[in-house]
């Protein structure tokens, strides 16, 4: 069986996720990779989402706003962009390629373009193979011991 | 009434948490006045034996320092968690994981290669490796095992509360002991000694905080002499006092240094680096995207900046284990 990248892709309500709908009423055929989460704004996507993702088994994790100038909220989209520079250098380090994470312009006419990233990113996906996190916290078979014990109290309670 | 049976331990540390007991000056002997010191190997001469000894949660608090790193590591905390009421991850290290923590960036062979063949300083022309099993001269010898990461105290045993701080200050840790000694103790899982803010609600200057604060360029520590008077944010050092908890006093930050964030996340925050991230690039202004990545370039080790304390309590815990990538 071929593998199926799983992209969690965050949308702003105001544009990118009205894309999508149009992509959708529209009829445009596209990979069916991406789980879409809506938000009010790409200023919203607070980093620890991306992480909680990778680490919960994404593949992938795309994020989508408004076009610079066009934040129904001012500025929300250049805190995304801000963002997503530091972010994609520190998953670098930890070993998580750039392509992994996407920050798309996407404006509420262009479901085209919501198309033609998803396509794109799912491509990309497929080449760098799964990421899967979730397994690599806890290595099978191995006789030492595992890189994770209990999980945080805290954490479970979020779950 | 008997008095509360307290035991102190270190696991994976650099012994600055012992320090840090012992910066208690003359309240230590008040302190050691209501408790009674059970087991305490830095200081006081009891064995791991007198632990064993002990009946089942005999000990009131156990405080264990140090990140969980190697086998032995492991078994004192169980020994200890059995023999304790509450036991305490005390520090960083035994909070987050701390500074040891930044080693899950490699894995235990990238880091046994490493340190006893690649390093320029090695001497070892037989290539001889740590092994935790050795038979010599018909006699077995045992050494703990190093496990392939680093783990923070509540990652291999159960923890009651927290006390944060690389190392904790002598304040954070009489007012953790005061808590724990009136009797009215606060639900399981609470950082004890520190409070419940960011740092700039205690931090000197904040009030020069300017409005709204924005940074063109970032600058480290080596690289200028910071103003006494001004927020250092304000300056564009990278202070992580928006996204660390309060208690410390702002020490490093009255001695003209940033906060690095020892004290870890606010209440209801999974990851630290992440909000520092946030905290800190929405400062940014920039007129280019280029520029924009320019002056992020000026952050050249994100996770040694934002995890500095807490790799191993992370979201993502660690560095990708791929063979590629060792």
């Amino acid at each position: 069986m071929s593998f199926e990248p799983k992209i969690v892709a965050f949308f702003c309500n105001w544009c990118t996720y009205t894309a999508a709908d149009l992509a959708g009423t529209s009829r445009m055929q596209y990979a069916p990779n991406a789980r879409i989460i809506r938000v009010m704004c790409s200023g919203r996507v607070d980093p620890q989402f991306v992480l909680q993702a990778f680490r919960e088994g994404a593949d992938g994790v795309l994020i989508g706003g408004c076009h610079p100038g066009d934040c129904h909220y001012q500025e929300g989209n250049y805190k995304a962009l801000r963002r997503y520079h530091l972010l994609a250098a520190m998953l670098e380090q930890l070993g998580i390629e750039r392509e992994r994470l996407r920050l798309e312009w996407i404006a509420a006419s262009e479901g085209e373009k919501v198309k033609r990233v998803i396509d794109e990113m799912t491509e990309q996906l497929k080449k760098l193979g799964p990421l899967n996190w979730h397994r690599e916290l806890e290595p099978a078979g191995s006789s030492r011991s595992p890189a994770t014990g209990s999980e945080r109290p805290e954490a479970k309670e979020a779950e | 009434m008997a008095k509360p049976k307290v035991a102190f331990y270190w696991c994976g540390s650099c012994g600055g948490c012992e320090e840090a007991a012992v910066d208690l000056a003359e309240d230590f002997l008040k302190l050691a006045e209501q408790v009674e010191l059970v087991f305490w190997p830095i200081a006081l001469d009891f064995k791991k034996s007198d632990v064993e000894a002990l009946p089942e949660r005999a000990i009131t608090a156990a405080f264990i320092n140090g990140s969980i790193r190697l086998s032995e590591h492991q078994e004192m905390a169980e020994l200890l968690r059995s023999k304790s009421q509450y036991l305490i991850a005390y520090g960083s290290c035994s909070h987050l994981g701390g500074i040891p923590g930044l080693a899950n960036l490699w894995d235990d062979e990238a880091i046994i290669d490493y340190i006893y063949r690649q390093a320029p300083s090695v001497d070892n022309p037989h290539g001889a490796l740590p092994q935790s099993h050795l038979e010599l001269d018909g006699k077995e010898l045992e050494l703990p095992e190093f496990w392939e990461a680093v783990k923070a105290l509540d990652q291999a045993v159960e923890v009651d509360y927290y006390v944060p701080g690389c190392p904790p200050t002598a304040p954070v840790t009489k007012r953790a002991f005061q808590t724990l000694l009136s009797g009215e103790l606060p639900p399981k899982g609470t950082v004890l000694g520190a409070g419940t803010r960011a740092l700039c609600h205690e931090c000197p200057l904040n009030e020069t905080k300017p409005e709204k604060l924005s940074i063109k360029r970032i600058k480290r520590v080596h690289q200028v002499i910071p103003d006494p008077n001004l927020c250092l944010l304000a300056q564009g050092i990278l202070c992580l006092g928006p996204a660390t908890r309060e208690g410390c006093g702002a020490q490093c930050i009255r001695a003209h240094m940033p906060c690095t964030g020892c004290f870890g996340p606010l209440d209801h925050v999974r990851d630290f680096g992440a909000k520092g991230i946030a905290a800190l690039a929405s400062l940014i202004d920039y007129n280019s995207e280029e520029e924009l990545i320019k002056v992020l370039r000026e952050v050249p080790d994100p996770v040694g900046t934002f995890y500095r304390y807490s790799l191993p309590t992370s979201l993502l815990r660690r560095k990708r284990l791929t063979k590629e990538g060792r």
